[in-house]
């Protein structure tokens, strides 16, 4: 897992007569998923291909645990980062196997640890190894595509990887699944990802963190849940929507609205549900069954409960202004 | 026809002699036009101009052009043979740079973007995805070389050109320019259809197939 931590980072094009980022400072905690939203061209793809230096900033720095990336080798620092893009960019000429074994090669791995690396994730990424190893990428759906870009991504263990709208031109059904999938493999592989999108559904359902960009600067940059309930400014509060109450609750995830548990708190008696199931689901359950409270549970772990108070609260509209 | 049959030797000297002028012009030619497109390629702006300025070069007669070239490199294939480089590198930087262009920037960014650096995106990536089309432009440079290497007998050059231009000089030997126009069309069409061979075998569909092939070998589908 990876820090990153921006500091005053700006990027003006030569061509541009707006600065593409304008003087952007945040830092995204080891470990965390942090989601890069906001309309097109307001500046979120400079800033994530900043960090892995396919563009420099012309202002500022970025530090990679505590080091200036500028410090850093361009190859090098890329081996070590992943990277996902919309278009895939699967290599044509070579087969699932190799595209995936990309980084590892370039690291230098020895051959048998690249094959089991390359087994180990087509599993992780739901695609039987014996049958998707030797196909080539024209073989694949786009899900199935986007699904080894991810592999891919991941092949060289980085601890930090960098995804560029990487289900923006997958259809919704399929998008939906890999969303799922990518926070199920979050959870299992811990990296620090740093996630563009222009979804705001994407945004509030991935993210830990939001950074809400327009026009190069930063508007606000807090949780999911924050952002809903407290929107920074009018900008804010019309790209999320915060007028319409029962879409807010299918966006918000429980982990982000439930409360500490009670001391006495008899988990069995209440039905559960897990702390990635959405508050629209949660106040479902509450009024299906006439449970005044719910378990909240993360892999079998009890982290919390939620309340109609908890959502009530949750869906208090956030001051516009 | 007749004459081929009697004197073989003399025929494939010749076309040997044809063969060596074109093969090393196109030699040559390939290695000037490699880095030249990659070139090219980066420096897109200036393309327009670039491949305008080859154009050119294009349109001047071979004969006008192999004169002008005589007083400078004498009358021997050297003239013929640099004439031979600059016809070809038209055909065959449109070619390599068409194929470089073909691949999808989506690809060349991810490349770099896991940590490739420039001498891998090219070796690893641009090259393999951009032969077919490359392989190509080789192709249809030697045709147009083989063609205008006829020419080169005129010049001293020697080659199959030398069978046309004695045919016509000495009366009544038909026979000659029958057997030089047969030999210079035959291989201009071996050289074409070789060529197509390899072309194909680089193409990436073409791997697949065989992959399948391979495949179904090995567990046949049940019916």
């Amino acid at each position: 897992m990876s820090s990153i931590r921006f500091e005053h980072v700006s990027k003006q094009f030569p061509e541009a007569s707006m600065a593409a980022v304008d003087d952007c400072t945040f830092e995204v905690a080891s470990g965390s998923f942090v989601v890069l939203l906001g309309p097109s061209g307001c500046g979120k793809t400079t800033l994530l291909k900043m960090v892995n230096r396919l563009y420099e900033p012309t202002s500022g720095s970025i530090w990679l645990d505590g080091t200036n990336v500028r410090d850093l080798e361009a190859t090098e620092l890329r081996r070590q980062v992943g990277y996902v893009i919309q278009q895939v960019g699967l290599f044509p000429h070579m087969t699932v196997a190799q595209n995936i074994a990309i980084v590892p090669e370039l690291l230098g791995w020895p051959e048998a640890r690249r094959i089991e690396r390359v087994r180990e994730l087509l599993t992780l990424v739901d695609l039987p190894p014996d049958e998707y190893c030797s196909r080539y990428p024209s073989q694949l759906s786009g899900g199935q595509q986007q699904r080894v870009g991810v592999a891919r991504a991941l092949a060289g263990e980085p601890k930090l990887v960098l995804m560029d709208e990487p289900f923006g031109a997958i259809d919704a059904i399929t998008r939906s699944a890999l969303q799922r999938e990518l926070l199920h493999l979050q959870r299992k592989v811990k990296k620090t990802i740093l996630f563009v999108t222009h979804d705001v559904e994407e945004a509030l359902l991935l993210a830990d963190k939001i950074v809400v960009m327009r026009q190069g600067h930063i508007v606000q940059y807090d949780t999911p849940f924050a952002i809903l309930t407290n929107p920074a400014d009018t900008f804010v509060y019309d790209l999320i929507g915060a007028d319409d109450v029962v879409r807010q609750l299918s966006l918000v995830r429980a982990r982000y609205a439930m409360l500490d548990v009670p001391a006495d708190w008899d988990a069995g008696s209440v039905p559960t549900i897990s702390a990635d199931d959405d508050l629209r689901h949660a106040l479902s359950t509450l009024l299906r069954t006439g449970a005044s409270a719910l378990t909240v549970l993360d892999q079998n772990d009890v982290v919390g409960i939620v309340t109609l108070d908890a959502i009530r609260l949750s869906t208090q509209e956030g001051d516009p202004s | 026809m007749s004459y081929i049959f009697s004197h073989p030797g003399i025929v494939l000297d010749l076309a040997l002699e044809h063969l060596w002028m074109t093969g090393f012009a196109l030699l040559i030619s390939i290695a000037i036009a490699l880095p030249l497109s990659l070139l090219v390629f980066r420096y897109e702006r200036f393309s327009a101009l670039f491949l305008g300025a080859l154009g050119i070069f294009y349109t001047i007669p071979s004969i006008a052009f192999i004169i002008l070239l005589v007083p400078v490199l004498g009358l021997n294939a050297r003239s013929v043979i640099v004439a031979l480089v600059v016809y070809t590198q038209v055909v065959l930087v449109r070619n390599f740079l068409a194929g470089l262009q073909g691949i999808s920037p989506a690809i060349l960014e991810a490349a770099r973007g896991m940590g490739m650096n420039g001498w891998q995106v090219w070796w690893r990536v641009q090259l393999p995805l951009a032969l077919p089309v490359m392989i190509a432009g080789v192709r249809i440079a030697m045709v147009v070389a083989v063609a205008i290497a006829t020419v080169g007998a005129k010049f001293g050059a020697g080659g199959l050109g030398r069978l046309l231009f004695d045919g016509i000089s000495q009366p009544g030997r038909y026979d000659k320019i029958w057997a030089g126009a047969i030999v210079v069309s035959l291989l201009a069409m071996l050289l074409n259809r070789g060529l197509q061979a390899v072309e194909q075998t680089f193409e990436p569909e073409a791997r697949i197939r065989r992959m399948e092939r391979r495949r179904e070998a090995a567990c046949p589908p049940t019916v």
